[in-house]
């Protein structure tokens, strides 16, 4: 079983990484942190806050771009393509397809979060001429943004195993969006009563946290991320994919095809 | 919003808290972002050398509730707030208003206690209340040893032109923007034009006891032995005498801050 889930995401992996969007998508983040310099030379005091806020909001719209758009698209474009049924029709379970699909795409964030962060840290390297310690502590940042990336790419499966892409995206951008204000809801909860207590506090459990896990801010002024935290949302963000990849599998496997 | 303000004293998006809660986690870069816009409003302002600054202090309190540990937005914010027009928005308050809300988000940041004293001493003559702030200042971790002595110079030296050098001296040695640095500069060359101002008329009032006229120019002073030479400001260039017996500046734009000598 590992080895066709192996296989399914390296070929996954290959089809992405090919994609000359995603090319186009990663040469335009590569630029705005190229540009950050610049930008800080209209402004007072903050050339280094300011290339890490926008190198890292870059690294992160590009990255949600990626996981939502061609994530809607791993499911539905083989079936258009009709290229599922032969792919099924070998001894793969339905489920292996998914987790397969789901490995491959986090690859393929995997290898454009390393390109962009890179492209970053030379930038860095460039402005401030030294590595401080902190410059270490922005890739916690870099980390929780890819924990995010996976979280959405299950998502974006989730709805895609059973709903049109339109609709996927709209539902997956939807959470992401929900996501953000997760901590909001959850103050709401505490303060409310009743069944609207219950309601707040369910949906807050059943959104994903990206709250927590978007640290730009504080990186960019280079305040240290506790070691629990780190443990916390990486835990948080495996169990929570896990779950959602489950769901897409139990989806998937229970769909018509036909 | 009325049909005769410009677009530039404009915010479409009023409510910070909205726009925090809007911006989906990206608050930092879109403080960046409004901080820039700061920036390049007062820039645009002092060039002109506007009178009002409408929306400077709102656009500052975006800022900041965007990203509330952007310390460069109190500390330089603070200062545009607070130097009286055209230099800035002269509203003492909206800058005091504005450091407290970053030490309250920044409590360990001592500098902003000494923005803070700063305010409170040179624009409000508030002595005590800038003793005060040093003095809580100089308790946060790290606070630079003239906290605790510009504490006691306000309780005891605080209207000394001597008080108000050495915290500018200590400015000047201490900052490391070099933005920050000129203007510590302009304001030590300030403090010498408004201590050589007085000694100046002083000389041409001694003049005119002595020889029942007003000095018409430098030279009739260094004839009478009162002047070795031609007096020159900081920036190099001669006081310029005029006909009453006042002295000025002769161009007082390069030094803003005077106090005396402004040509009217």
């Amino acid at each position: 079983m590992t080895n066709r889930i192996r296989d399914i995401a390296f070929n996954t992996f290959r089809e992405t990484v090919r994609d000359r969007v995603l090319y186009n998508l990663v040469f335009f983040a590569l630029l705005l942190v190229a540009t950050a310099p610049l930008l800080g030379q209209i402004s007072v005091g903050v050339q280094r806050v300011l290339l890490v806020n926008l190198s890292l909001s870059a690294i992160s719209i590009f990255g949600i771009v990626i996981s939502i758009f061609v994530g809607i698209s791993l499911v539905s474009k083989e079936i258009e393509k009709r290229t599922l049924y032969p792919v099924l029709s070998r001894p793969i379970g339905r489920g292996e397809f998914i987790v397969g699909k789901y490995f491959g795409l986090v690859g393929t964030l995997l290898v454009n979060t390393l390109a962009m962060s890179t492209g970053f840290y030379l930038e860095l390297l460039l402005m401030a001429r030294s590595t401080p310690r902190a410059d270490a502590n922005i890739l916690f940042g870099i980390y929780f943004l890819f924990l995010q990336f996976m979280i959405l790419i299950s998502l974006s499966l989730l709805f895609s195993s059973f709903s049109s892409p339109l609709l996927s995206a709209l539902f997956t951008l939807s959470m992401f969006v929900a996501g953000t204000l997760a901590g909001d809801l959850r103050s709401f909860a505490s303060i409310s009563s009743g069944p609207q207590k219950w309601l707040a506090t369910a949906t807050s459990y059943l959104i994903p946290n990206l709250s927590s896990l978007n640290v730009i801010t504080r990186v960019a002024h280079d305040q240290l991320i506790p070691p629990a935290l780190l443990g916390y949302n990486t835990l948080y963000a495996l169990l929570y994919s896990a779950a959602t990849v489950s769901g897409a599998v139990l989806i998937f496997s229970r769909r018509n095809l036909k | 919003m009325f049909p005769s303000t410009p677009m530039e004293d404009v915010l479409f998006i009023s409510s910070p808290e909205f726009l925090r809660k809007a911006s989906l986690g990206y608050s930092g870069l879109l403080a960046d972002i409004y901080w820039m816009r700061v920036v390049q409003y007062f820039g645009r302002k002092h060039l002109r050398d506007s009178m009002q600054y409408r929306a400077l202090a709102p656009l500052l309190d975006m800022t900041t509730t965007l990203d509330p540990n952007l310390v460069v937005a109190y500390e330089w914010g603070s200062t545009f707030l607070q130097q009286p027009p055209p230099s800035g928005a002269g509203d003492d308050d909206a800058a005091v208003a504005l450091i407290r809300k970053g030490i309250r988000n920044n409590p360990d940041n001592w500098r902003l206690y000494f923005t803070l004293g700063f305010i409170q001493y040179l624009g409000q003559n508030d002595y005590l209340g800038a003793a005060k702030t040093f003095e809580e200042g100089s308790k946060v971790p790290n606070a630079h040893p003239w906290m605790k002595i510009m504490a006691a110079k306000m309780l005891t030296d605080a209207g000394n032109i001597d008080t108000a050098r050495y915290m500018w001296q200590n400015i000047y040695n201490e900052s490391t923007d070099k933005n920050l640095k000129q203007n510590a500069e302009l304001h030590l060359a300030s403090l010498v034009v408004d201590q050589e101002i007085p000694y100046l008329e002083s000389l041409t009032s001694q003049f005119r006891a002595r020889t029942g006229r007003t000095p018409t120019s430098w030279r009739d002073l260094i004839a009478s032995g009162l002047l070795r030479s031609i007096p020159r400001d900081p920036t190099g260039a001669s006081y310029v005498l005029r006909d009453d017996g006042h002295v000025v500046v002769s161009d007082w734009k390069k030094l803003p801050f005077i106090q005396k000598g402004k040509p009217e």
